[in-house]
């Protein structure tokens, strides 16, 4: 039975961006994030910056970074893959402390995980050093902030990866 | 054409305290903006993640509204990243001024042509994909007398310069270093921003 504590909804995740006092979402939609850009779009201490590829989106939170800013990448695993280079030459090359949510295609508590995208993306991750935590239900959420504090602690990119599509 | 130290120096000229985001041949150490630099706190190089000067130069331009933002960009890196025309304009920063170094060829690799060297209407993409204003400039003098008209249109701006092919032959173990690395760019970079 699915309960309330099981769910992770959207506001969980934006009340936490704001806690923290993120100032800028870098995204690209995907589908463990869809619920979340109505209440993005109006939600005024978050500037929404949508990209056309996800690798834009690392270079876009360092220029946000370096100015001042403090940006959270938002974008899918996939778009990790896609990102290999900014990641390497930006986020960890210039030693960013960069909190990535990224959602977790095809990851499953259950049965065998045939995506790729799901079974490949935890090693990627180990292979560049890149830590990171994962987020299932509300009660998961503060793992951001988490993550935020790693980052900033060793000044570079940490993972949030989200493991549910978001209940509405 | 226009050479490529030549349109530095005009874009270096009209700084004031701009920000210049350069990569490849507009920040090439023997003839770009390291070697003419009258401000190099505020140059801040991209040579770490290719094709992505733009996309820096737009978080730095929405984070920085009350300072121009200068993308010194070039051909062959904006192709790897045509999206950017995009999601730039879609974000607008009225700040940002996005240089195109068209040289036709991958200058840093040994000059082989660029994809649609020669075809490709920069102009008609940055129109098309949304930008406030467009100029292009195929000689130094236009650039001389237009470039205030550019600096004082509302961004964001796009300018196609057509600019002389020069390519390194050097190997790559043997080029020149830049004294200031990307790293020391972005270590150094909010201490010059919040000088002014």
């Amino acid at each position: 039975m699915t309960t309330q504590e099981t769910v992770l909804h959207p506001a969980a995740i934006i009340e936490e961006l704001k806690k923290n006092n993120f100032t800028h979402v870098v995204w690209l939609p995907d589908s463990e994030t869809n619920f979340m850009y109505q209440l993005l779009t109006n939600e005024p201490t978050l500037d929404l910056v949508p990209v056309c590829r996800e690798g834009e989106t690392m270079a876009i939170a360092a220029g946000l970074w370096v100015g001042g800013m403090k940006p959270v990448v938002l974008i899918q695993n996939t778009g990790i893959f896609e990102s290999g280079d900014s990641i390497r030459g930006l986020g960890l090359d210039i030693n960013q402390p960069l909190v990535m949510l990224v959602g977790y295609r095809g990851w499953s508590r259950h049965g065998i995980t045939t995506d790729s995208a799901a079974r490949f993306i935890e090693h990627i991750l180990h292979a560049w050093g890149i830590s990171y935590y994962l987020i299932e239900t509300d009660d998961d959420a503060g793992r951001i902030t988490s993550a935020l504090e790693e980052a900033e602690r060793t000044n570079k990119p940490v993972a949030v990866l989200v493991g549910t599509e978001f209940g509405a | 054409m226009i050479g490529n130290t030549d349109a530095v120096k005009v874009l270096d000229s009209k700084r004031g305290n701009s920000v210049f985001v350069a990569t490849m041949n507009a920040n090439n150490v023997g003839f770009g903006l390291p070697s003419i630099s009258s401000n190099d706190a505020l140059d801040f190089p991209i040579s770490g993640a290719m094709s992505k000067a733009s996309s820096v130069g737009l978080g730095l331009a929405l984070a920085q509204p009350d300072r121009k933002i200068m993308v010194l960009d070039g051909d062959g890196s904006l192709l790897m990243n045509l999206g950017t025309l995009v999601t730039l304009s879609n974000k607008a920063p009225k700040n940002m001024y996005h240089f195109l170094f068209n040289n036709g060829v991958y200058a840093v690799t040994g000059g082989q042509p660029i994809p649609g060297a020669g075809k490709v209407d920069w102009e008609d993409m940055a129109k098309g994909a949304g930008y406030a204003a467009v100029f292009s400039f195929d000689n130094l003098e236009d650039l001389t007398t237009g470039i205030d008209a550019v600096l004082a249109s509302e961004g964001p701006v796009f300018i196609h310069l057509e600019i002389t092919p020069e390519v390194e032959e050097t190997p790559v173990a043997f080029r020149p270093r830049p004294r200031r690395s990307v790293q020391t760019a972005f270590r150094e970079l909010p201490e010059a921003l919040a000088k002014g």
